[in-house]
């Protein structure tokens, strides 16, 4: 088991690298650092020096990848992709280019705003995805097995933004149950969570109840479910104590690879409810062409991306006696 | 063994109906049979006639869903099933009706361990308390020759090798002692050497508790050789039933002889075998009158209007029969006149022993499959799947290679034909060592050596045309030929499989396994090969496709002069097809030689288990049986 996080963890490092030169290579592409600059001190009047001036307190005033003045080592770690990429390896994510703030404390100030919306989202999503689907399961075939699948086509063919209008609308504004928007901390932030968790619930729950019921109805279809109706087990037991157990291998490989995303956030739910999280702070920082916080961000999310994969294969092994990590 | 004469189990009349794309489908459309304390009745036939729907039914584990029990009755004791609710019908599942089934492989709930899946059922039934299952468990799986119980209790099933797996599900079937025990192809999975342990392990079960079985199955062998009473089942309906003795001696039914008579013996070698045209007919469309008319060879004129009933018709017939031939009144009226297509008798193949060169030797051929471990995958030893073999095959003869599952038989074909390199010893193709050889300059010799796969299914790609499948040898051998020449070539191949025209366009899913298996065959001949492995290549196939194939290979290789190496575990067909036979054990070949003299004087140990593992029919029995003759046409 050891070896097998070793080794995941030492295939990660090209991959983590891969991400960040692309991240890097794309953002250039795009936006090279003199627009950068430019565009942090005002599209206006803007002189060559003062230019210059904001690139070298950025770190900006060296070669993209590779310096040709420069020798040896040298010549690619006096680059601003090694320069602005290498102390992420340590978590310094350094300080953000519009407005000079502590990036890395304000990933750790905003996680938690972040972590209040999703983490609701994700559990009480599963559960009653999950529930409803195994009723389903349980009847099958019958009129609220298809109306309810009927039903599910619908609400997954209906965007996430109709959800979130209509449901400020409905319950925010008519109704008058919950604000709009906005957070609080604390205790305070609860009566701002219930509309966006309700929501985030509802906008996915069309694709989750069809995915699960399918993982189920195929578990139900097997050889050792026939085995043990043959036994005269209830069709409870069948699907709860058989059926149960098995299909919770697939779902694990759709569930655990997003719980470390959580942190992320979600970026639709953030902007809209004005909620101080990290999906917010990435969406703010890609329209402002922040490239420290971009850069930071999607650094996290690789990490994230392969502590997730790691998790899932750990959590096959507490379900399946037929996989051993090694 | 026969106890008592009142039947334990009855069914009566049972009809069992799904709904399908092509209308109701008639699984089971009245079927009736008895079996009595102790006893075994096996039902046969061929794969899709209604065998697992009858099983299932019995047991009241029919799809609600898409199907239904439209009509009859299902006695146990002085209960009847079909009419229990569902709740009454669970306490009978399990405790006075239980069941094996065929794949050993998913049967078991991978998850759960195999002691607590067998102590359920009976914490269930017998109200046992978790450690009284436990000890009863124990106990149970010791009873069916586990040495460590304990040790098997806790395991999971995908730590046990398939005859293990099944002897837990023989465990968990007759741990509630059971009135009736339904074995669905209980031994089909699982190797040869293996499968009668597990049917004596039944049998030993059955005279402890003196259960009725019923034996489902396509193993003749296996039924002559276990079962007390038999029942045919063709289409949905019982087309002979009887007792073992009268029904091998003497098959009244023209499709019980032919089902016989299609098995690969020793004594047809010299014969194409007598196969049943055609396949069995889809359970939604049967053709009127009698359901086997179309493919029978001694169908009358009469026989697709009316329907024959299973009835006994005198003593001279000694059993039921359902079958204008014997009854009387009809074969006295003008429709017992013999339809134009019925068939003759197969014609002998002349094939001379002659010597003949040696196309192809195998010295000392190796191919072993690392084992890699660690942290970076270190290879840290091999798995001798090819450990040494040498064997030689003759132009236009066949080599048949025989052994258990696992012992390197696949490898071993495939690196001599070089899907596989292997890692020592020679090929020595005429003369040529295909081991040393570059891919560049093996690839003109790739045409002359083809193969043929078991799974029909998965071996064709499923998006592909026939004619692309077919015509893709040809298209990457011959760049120069033209799409006309090529169309022409697959077309008339097709046809020499036996397959029209109209093949051309149509998709693999589009046929059924038998003419997949043709497909396959088609592929392999449409490069004019000289060589060909055919690994398995008719295990997946009824008896009756099964004749099918062999005939059309045999046939090909007498045409062209092809050699084959024939990859198969059963002896039938080894006796049938091969001339040389090679045993292979554990990565070596422990005898190589005449099939004949192997058989009749096997000296390894291993070759001794086999043939003594292995129940056969006695050639002389199935040459003996003989079609009846239909008495003077009508003018
Ligand atoms: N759930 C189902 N839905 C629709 N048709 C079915 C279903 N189960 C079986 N059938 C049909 O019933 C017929 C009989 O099937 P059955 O499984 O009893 O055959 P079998 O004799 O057991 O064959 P085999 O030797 O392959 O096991 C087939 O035509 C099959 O397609
Ligand atoms: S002879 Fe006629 S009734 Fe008898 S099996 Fe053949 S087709 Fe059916
Ligand atoms: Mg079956």
């Amino acid at each position: 088991m050891l070896t097998y996080i070793i080794r995941r963890l030492l295939y990660a490092i090209p991959i983590i690298l891969g991400v960040n030169m692309l991240t890097a290579a794309l953002f250039f592409q795009i936006n090279t650092p003199d627009d950068m600059a430019r565009r942090m001190l005002g599209e206006k009047n803007v002189t060559v020096d003062a230019i210059e001036n904001w690139k070298r307190e950025h770190g900006y005033d060296r070669p993209a990848f590779v310096n040709t003045g420069a020798s040896g080592t040298a010549m690619f770690t006096q680059t601003v992709f090694f320069q602005k990429s290498a102390p992420l390896l340590w978590f310094d994510f350094g300080r953000s280019d519009r407005n000079n703030i502590n990036i890395g404390l304000e990933i750790r100030n905003r996680m938690w705003p972040s972590l209040a919306v999703s983490i609701p989202i994700f559990m009480a999503g599963l559960i009653v995805e999950i529930f409803i689907a195994m009723m389903l399961a349980y009847w099958r075939g019958s009129v609220l097995d298809l109306a309810v699948v009927v039903l599910s086509v619908v609400m997954m063919s209906v965007s996430t933004l109709f959800y979130i209008i209509a449901g400020q609308f409905m319950l925010g504004k008519v109704f008058k149950l919950f604000p709009i928007s906005g957070y609080d901390t604390g205790i305070y932030s609860f009566k701002f969570l219930v509309l966006p968790v309700v929501i985030g619930v509802i906008s996915s729950m069309g694709v989750g109840v069809r995915f699960y019921r399918t993982v189920f109805l195929e578990e139900m279809g097997r050889d050792y479910i026939r085995t043990a109706r043959a036994k005269g087990l209830s069709e409870g037991t069948v699907l709860f104590k058989h059926g149960l157990r098995n299909a919770m291998i697939p779902v694990l490989t759709n569930v655990v690879v997003s719980i470390p995303f959580l942190f992320y956030g979600s970026l639709l739910m953030e902007t809209f409810f004005a909620i101080p999280g990290l999906g917010s702070f990435t969406i703010d920082a890609i329209q402002s062409q922040d490239f420290a916080v971009v850069r930071s961000m999607v650094y996290l999310g690789s990490i994230l991306y392969i502590v997730g994969l790691i998790l899932t294969d750990i959590s096959y092994t507490l379900f399946d006696p037929r996989i051993r990590l090694g | 063994m026969k106890e008592s004469q009142t039947p334990v189990v009855e069914v009566i009349g049972l009809k069992t109906y799904f709904r399908s794309s092509s209308g109701v489908a008639r699984a089971v459309d009245g079927v009736s049979f008895g079996i009595r304390k102790g006893s075994t009745f096996a039902l046969v036939g061929e794969s899709g006639c209604g065998k697992s729907v009858t099983a299932l039914s019995i047991i009241g584990l029919i799809d609600r869903h898409s199907g239904w029990i439209e009509g009859g009755k299902v006695r146990l004791g002085n209960e009847e099933l079909t009419s229990l609710d569902e709740s009454t019908m669970r306490q009978v599942r399990g405790m006075r009706v239980s069941m094996i089934f065929q794949e050993p492989m998913t049967s078991l709930n991978p998850v759960i361990c195999v002691g607590e899946q067998v102590a359920e059922g009976i914490r269930l039934h017998q109200k046992a308390s978790k450690q009284d299952a436990r000890v009863i468990t124990v106990a149970m799986l010791s009873r069916v020759g586990f040495d460590e119980p304990e040790r098997i209790y806790r395991a999971y099933p995908h730590t046990l090798s398939g005859g293990q797996r099944q002897r837990v599900m023989i465990a968990m079937a007759v741990a509630c002692k059971p009135e009736l025990l339904i074995a669905d192809e209980p031994t089909t999975a699982l190797d040869v050497t293996i499968q009668e342990g597990i049917v004596r392990l039944i049998k030993e079960m059955q005279s402890e508790t003196s259960m009725a079985v019923l034996l489902i199955t396509h193993n003749m062998a296996l039924v002559y050789k276990n079962a007390d009473e038999v029942g045919v089942m063709y289409a949905g309906k019982i087309v002979e039933a009887g007792s073992v003795k009268t029904l091998f001696s003497k098959p009244l039914h023209p499709y019980t002889i032919k089902l016989l008579r299609s098995m690969p013996v020793a004594g047809q070698r010299t014969h194409a075998l007598d196969a049943i045209r055609g396949s069995v007919p889809d359970a939604a469309s049967y053709p009127s009158g009698c359901r086997f008319s179309g493919r029978c060879p001694r169908e009358m004129a009469g026989c697709a209007q009316k329907e024959p009933e299973l009835v006994l018709r005198g003593q001279e017939h000694g059993h039921p029969v359902a079958c204008h031939l014997y009854d009387a009144p009809f074969m006295a009226s003008r429709s017992a006149r013999l339809v134009a297509s019925a068939e003759g008798v197969p014609a002998p193949l002349d094939k001379t022993h002659n010597e003949r060169p040696v196309l192809l030797e195998v010295r000392n051929l190796k191919t072993w499959y690392p084992i890699r471990r660690g942290l970076f995958k270190r290879v840290v030893g091999h798995v001798k799947a090819v450990d040494g073999i040498s064997l030689s095959i003759r132009k236009g003869m066949t080599l048949a290679l025989v052994g258990e599952s696992g012992c390197g038989k696949s490898t071993a074909g495939k690196s001599i034909i070089r899907l596989i390199t292997p890692d020592a010893g020679e090929v020595l193709y005429m003369g040529k060592d295909l081991c040393a050889m570059k891919e560049g300059e093996l690839r003109p010799l790739r045409r002359r050596m083809q193969m043929i796969f078991q799974d029909p299914y998965s071996s064709l790609d499923p998006r592909r045309t026939i004619m692309n499948t077919v015509g893709e040898g040809l298209e990457i051998l011959y760049p120069e030929m033209s799409r006309r020449s090529r169309i022409a070539k697959t077309a008339s191949v097709l046809e020499r499989v036996g397959l029209g025209y109209d093949a051309l366009n149509r998709y693999p899913h589009e046929f059924s396994g038998g003419q997949r298996q043709r497909i396959g065959i088609a592929r392999a001949l449409a490069v004019e090969p000289e060589f060909i492995v055919c690994d398995e290549a008719v295990s997946a196939l009824d008896v009756s496709v099964q004749a099918q194939i062999l005939n059309l290979l045999k046939s090909i290789q007498l045409d062209m002069g092809i050699a084959m190496l024939f990859i198969t575990h059963d002896l039938g067909v080894v006796e049938y097809m091969a001339d040389e036979v090679a045993v292979m054990y554990d990565g070596k070949i422990v005898e190589h030689g005449n099939v004949e003299e192997i058989f009749a004087r096997p000296r390894h140990e291993y070759t001794k288990k086999l043939l003594a593992a292995v129940p056969r029919i006695d050639s002389a029995l199935i040459e003996s049986l003989k079609l009846p003759v239909v008495p003077a046409a009508w003018p």
